[in-house]
């Protein structure tokens, strides 16, 4: 089985402050800190600018929270993990006017997920922009028993909810925030081809 | 055909609602009723107007759709604005036009749909843009959706509805009549709306302009702003056109569009709004030999500049001789 030839990967950008948002969000965890930095830092923008941000546990983002605490922003929120994170920004969307612009960067799983649920809270795609940072990872539904598998590197996956391989392919569902995995080895189970980590 | 199904239709009802503008109710006469049409739709009238000389004139029009029927039904109704410097359907259906007449209508189209998954709708209407916007507050608060409506007038007797609108909705309607110095506070109304809000405005074009400029500086994303240009198409001097595929040479008279002279030849070309909006009645052109007047929303001002195309629903040509791809 080839890789899949379907491009429904999302394009990501380069973050830049929108100059006529009444408020700007912006959402960033690991290494989006920095993009997050290169785009705001000295920015007249940060005076109207509340942040979220997740550092990653088991890398050393001690540093990328100073950088955010040095930036002098409205508000800085921190939280310990990405789902945290997620519900403090439906309580700031929940009563957030239309001048509203978000920004989101980190993981291509994290953009995923923080997309998704801004949209579900009523944000327009193009109130949003999105820069990504870091491990090239991915979320990943698996279409077999719809779970979602978080910071998957490379394809074949197995899937943690019902034991199946997976080929991740490049189809990607704006609405659920993730890519699709579909079943590899069903004809002949086991044989499966070395994975191939994703690149940036 | 180009614009789509045509139904005859006959004249039941006409109504004055202000000095200048009629209601009029349309229904089938040839069976089934009318297809079902969602809010903000139009349908284009075709409409044989006498003229001096004795002979007729066809003119087609699109007008928006009152109320909606979403379920279909037997009669649509449009309102008419009498407009003195239009090419004269206004005119003609204020004048000339009696109950019982029959006219040909095209199936409905629409151009500017509410936005189904909005949490919220801020309507905007100016004069007689109130008619897309009013079928909008219908369809609205029949699904129970938030929503709150602006409309504005020069004076009382010209704001066709208001007082129905008025009943129906109370505190979600705010009416602004331009001769008691009344505006709308644009600004203000933007400001505070939450996350997930639509606007939508329909009237004259310098409102249109102002208040998705307005909604532009205060942040609005492109995809939650919408408006409908009902742009009546201006008559102009007389022109030749020639049709270089069909081999058709005819004139565009001065009450007359490109379009409904191209039509009037015979040839079956392509239209949806009338209005220059769409995009539909984008032809190639092969020569010109004058000015070419882009009258048009939809190229833009680099297309415009190089010539290529013309929209035939509203634009012409100051000069001598336009051969269009056709
Ligand atoms: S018919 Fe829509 S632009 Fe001409």
């Amino acid at each position: 089985m080839k890789p899949s030839t379907i491009k429904s990967r999302p394009l990501y950008g380069t973050l830049a402050p929108v100059p006529q948002a009444t408020q700007h969000i912006a959402i960033v965890e690991g290494e989006g800190a920095l993009a997050l930095a290169d785009a705001f830092a000295g920015h007249e923008a940060l005076r109207r600018t509340i942040i979220l941000f997740s550092p990653i546990a088991h890398r050393a983002d001690h540093d990328q929270t100073a950088v955010l605490t040095s930036l002098s922003c409205e508000a800085l929120h921190l939280a310990s993990n990405v789902q945290e994170l997620l519900g403090t920004l439906v309580t700031i969307l929940s009563t957030a006017t239309m001048g509203t612009r978000l920004y989101v960067s980190g993981s291509e799983d994290f953009i995923g997920r923080v997309t998704s649920e801004a949209l579900r809270q009523g944000i327009e795609m193009d109130a949003i922009q999105t820069e990504h940072r870091g491990a090239p990872t991915r979320r990943v539904q698996c279409v077999h028993c719809k779970g979602f598998i978080d910071g998957v590197s490379a394809s074949p996956a197995l899937c943690p909810h019902c034991g199946l391989h997976l080929l991740v392919r490049d189809h990607y569902s704006r609405r659920l925030g993730a890519f699709m995995g579909v079943s590899i080895d069903a004809e002949s189970p086991g044989d499966l081809p070395p994975p191939e980590a994703f690149g940036a | 055909m180009s614009g789509g199904v045509q139904f005859p239709v006959r004249v039941a009802e006409i109504e004055a609602v202000s000095p200048a503008v009629k209601r009029l109710r349309l229904e089938r006469h040839d069976g089934p009723s009318l297809p079902p049409y969602s809010a903000g739709s139009h349908t284009v009238l075709t409409l044989e107007a006498r003229t001096l000389e004795g002979g007729t004139r066809r003119i087609r029009n699109a007008y928006s759709l009152l109320g909606t029927t979403l379920g279909g039904g037997p009669a649509y109704e449009i309102a008419v604005l009498r407009s003195p410097q239009s090419r004269g359907g206004s005119v003609f259906i204020h004048d000339q036009l009696a109950i019982g007449a029959t006219l040909s209508m095209s199936a409905p189209v629409n151009l500017f749909p509410l936005h189904r998954t909005a949490r919220r709708h801020v309507l905007v209407a100016g004069g007689i843009g109130i008619t897309p916007i009013a079928a909008m507050a219908r369809e609205l608060a029949a699904a129970g959706q938030p929503f709150e409506l602006h409309y504005a007038m020069r004076d009382e007797a010209s704001g066709a509805f208001a007082a129905e609108l008025a009943a129906l909705y109370g505190p979600a309607m705010r009416l602004y009549v331009s001769q008691r110095q009344e505006r709308i506070a644009v600004r203000d109304i933007l400001a505070h709306q939450p996350v997930g809000t639509h606007l939508y405005v329909c009237g004259p074009e310098r409102m249109i302009d102002g208040i998705l400029g307005d909604a532009r500086i205060a942040g609005w994303p492109d995809s939650a702003l919408h408006a409908e240009r009902f742009l009546a198409p201006e008559g102009g001097e007389p022109f030749a056109v020639k049709l270089a595929r069909s081999g058709i040479a005819t004139l565009v008279g001065e009450h007359q569009t490109l379009l409904e002279a191209i039509e009037a030849a015979g040839v079956d070309a392509p239209y949806l709004c009338r209005g220059g909006a769409c995009g539909q009645c984008e032809t190639p052109i092969v020569s010109a030999d004058g000015t070419l007047l882009h009258a048009d929303h939809f190229l833009t001002d680099d297309q415009k500049a190089c010539g290529k195309t013309i929209m035939t629903c509203v634009s012409r040509l100051r000069g001598r001789e336009l051969v269009l791809d056709l």
